[in-house]
């Protein structure tokens, strides 16, 4: 299920504003990589361009290629619709659908594909689903309750079961702890760890104790000014971007001299 | 001014001003009660006068104050059947409007479009009766005469009291409310449809919903409710509507057969047609008692509207998320 991804000389703009400049990367299957770096260095936007999110944004537009599986996601004959549910996403802030049960937010990318499911196999997708998200002791009695009523750790991963129903390829996060207390982010990050052996994940964060306990791979993003475009300055294994990182940046943020 | 003096006159402003907004909202219910009160007072003899079952006849003649004979069928199967019209035919446009507003036009072509929408609210409803009896009553003649034909065994769609040929059936009168109803309705639902969550859309986004999908499954269920205030605003306002209405309407010598294809009076414009006969306080009561069924009828589609548009999942959730963190 899992897939690699190849960035090659993306070009991220807003209209005419260069946002982010020239990434290339290689993500391999089944590993998680963290992007970090200061407010505004254009981690985010990047992240959004991996399931071409970022075209949702008016303005939004790239140049360069993004390769899941050697295939160009912004091919002239891809659909984003189609990319999208091969890569599924986590927002900063929990997003379930607050007028749909538990159950319904679930199964809500799946309904979108359209396939026809028993309510025996949908039963056990929503179970595989909650369970995969380590959400379904806390939930298994109250399937029917709207996914609002739960707590924000719990609401986040409710989303990361939405987001796992449709068996994507790769998981995109963007800062999925920004928004929860302590203990739901160990959750989370457990979860993370499990999520590894199936999925490729790429993960936005600002904590970077975060970013050491939970990534193989550390990409460290800067903006040189205001108004400059943000770069990827360094790209290497997480243990050396936190202990011996090769860019004097990288080394600044990372011990927190700035950022 | 020291803490506790400014403590002090702090508290008489707030004393001040609480005591002017409970006010306030009490005045709204004194006024309604007022106006309850008013008309049934002004009713009652009439009723009492009233020769014939006030809810089961269709006559209205109330020249003889000594032989009144007065009752509201005709006016209350016609203000319903024209005003549901207007609301079958407006609320789906209004909803395309308002999606297409909010969710597709360019930004640009979006806010001149809103401003025709709006405009469209401004067009006095004299000039909406005279174009309806003059233009578009003649025009739907031969969709009238269609629908009768192919539809003709539905009740609704059968030969009314008054002939098709010659316009000014409900149907027309129906389809101009929906014209007249359709700028508040979309106002509405395009401002509710503007706030929806940009979380849950991309949301829906990220799980490879299509832009209809998105709508679906974000925009029409946060809206619903919204969607259905919108609604009753519009019905409320095709309800009471009397001078296009007047205009439109052709009378009819027979009751009303439940038909589209009808003639006969709304409520209001019964009573607008009588304004001149107001000169015996027994006469008027009865026009007046004809006013105050509608009064409640409004009151009625309120009171519904608030029933369906609560316990559905959306207003309720909130209201019981907003009580827990209250706790």
């Amino acid at each position: 299920m899992s897939k690699r991804i190849e960035v090659e000389d993306l070009d991220v703009y807003y209209g005419s504003f260069l946002a982010v400049e020239g990434v290339s990367l290689d993500i391999a299957s089944r590993t998680v990589t963290a992007l970090i770096g200061p407010s505004g260095c254009g981690k985010s936007t990047f992240l959004r361009t991996l399931n071409r999110m970022h075209e949702v944004t008016p303005g939004g537009r790239v140049s360069g290629s993004v390769l899941i599986d050697s295939e160009d996601i912004y091919g002239s004959k891809v659909d984003p619709v189609l990319v999208r549910r091969q890569v599924g996403m986590v927002f900063q802030r929990p997003n379930p659908f607050p007028t749909m049960s538990i159950r319904d937010n679930v199964l809500a990318g799946v309904k979108l594909t359209g396939g026809r499911m028993s309510r025996s196999e949908s039963d056990e997708l929503v179970e595989s689903s909650l369970t995969g998200a380590n959400l379904w002791n806390e939930v298994k009695d109250r399937l029917d309750k709207p996914g609002s009523g739960l707590s924000g750790g719990q609401q986040q991963r409710l989303c990361i079961a939405r987001a796992i129903a449709v068996k994507p390829d790769v998981i995109l996060m963007d800062e999925p702890c920004s928004a929860l207390d302590p203990i739901s982010t160990l959750a989370i990050e457990d979860l993370i760890e499990e999520l590894k052996n199936d999925y490729t994940i790429v993960i936005v964060t600002h904590n970077m104790q975060q970013a050491s306990r939970v990534s193989d791979r550390t990409a460290f993003f800067n903006i040189a000014g205001t108004g400059k475009p943000g770069k990827l300055i360094e790209y290497d294994d997480t243990t050396t971007i936190f202990s011996k990182p090769s860019v004097q940046a990288t080394e600044d943020y990372v011990s927190g001299k700035f950022g | 001014m020291n803490a506790a003096e400014r403590g002090r006159s702090g508290r008489t402003a707030d004393r001040i001003f609480s005591g002017f907004a409970t006010g306030s909202g009490a005045l709204v219910v004194v006024v309604i009660g007022l106006i309850a009160l008013f008309l049934l007072i002004q009713a009652v003899p009439s009723l009492m006068a009233n020769q014939a079952n006030f809810f089961t006849s269709s006559d209205f003649s109330t020249g003889n104050v000594e032989e009144l004979s007065f009752g509201i069928r005709d006016l209350l199967i016609v203000t319903v059947l024209s005003s549901a019209l207007a609301l079958v035919l407006a609320v789906p446009v209004a909803i395309g409007i308002a999606l297409f507003l909010t969710q597709y036009a360019p930004q640009r072509l979006a806010h001149g479009l809103s401003i025709i929408v709006d405009l469209l609210a401004a067009v006095p409803s004299i000039v909406f009766g005279l174009w309806g009896t003059l233009v578009l009553a003649p025009a739907i003649v031969p969709f009238e005469l269609w629908l009768n034909g192919t539809l003709g065994w539905i009740p609704f769609f059968a030969r009314g009291n008054v002939s098709i040929e010659g316009g000014g059936t409900i149907f027309t009168a129906g389809v101009v409310l929906a014209i007249m109803i359709l700028p508040i309705i979309t106002a509405v639902t395009r401002e509710v449809y503007r706030q929806t969550p940009r979380a849950h859309m991309e949301g829906a986004l990220a799980l490879g919903a299509t832009h209809w999908e998105v709508v679906r499954m974000t925009v029409l269920p946060f809206g619903r409710s919204g969607t259905i205030a919108a609604s009753m605003l519009g019905l409320g306002r095709a309800l009471g509507e009397t001078i296009a209405v007047l205009i439109i309407l052709r009378t009819s010598a027979t009751p009303s057969m439940f038909s589209l294809f009808d003639g006969g009076y709304t409520f209001a414009s019964k009573i607008a047609s009588a304004a001149a006969e107001f000169s015996q306080p027994l006469s008027t009561g009865a026009y007046i008692a004809a006013g105050f069924v509608l009064f409640v009828l409004t009151f009625i589609v309120n009171g519904i509207a608030r029933v369906v548009a609560s316990p559905g999942e959306g207003g309720k959730i909130n209201w019981r998320n907003a009580l827990r963190r209250h706790r």
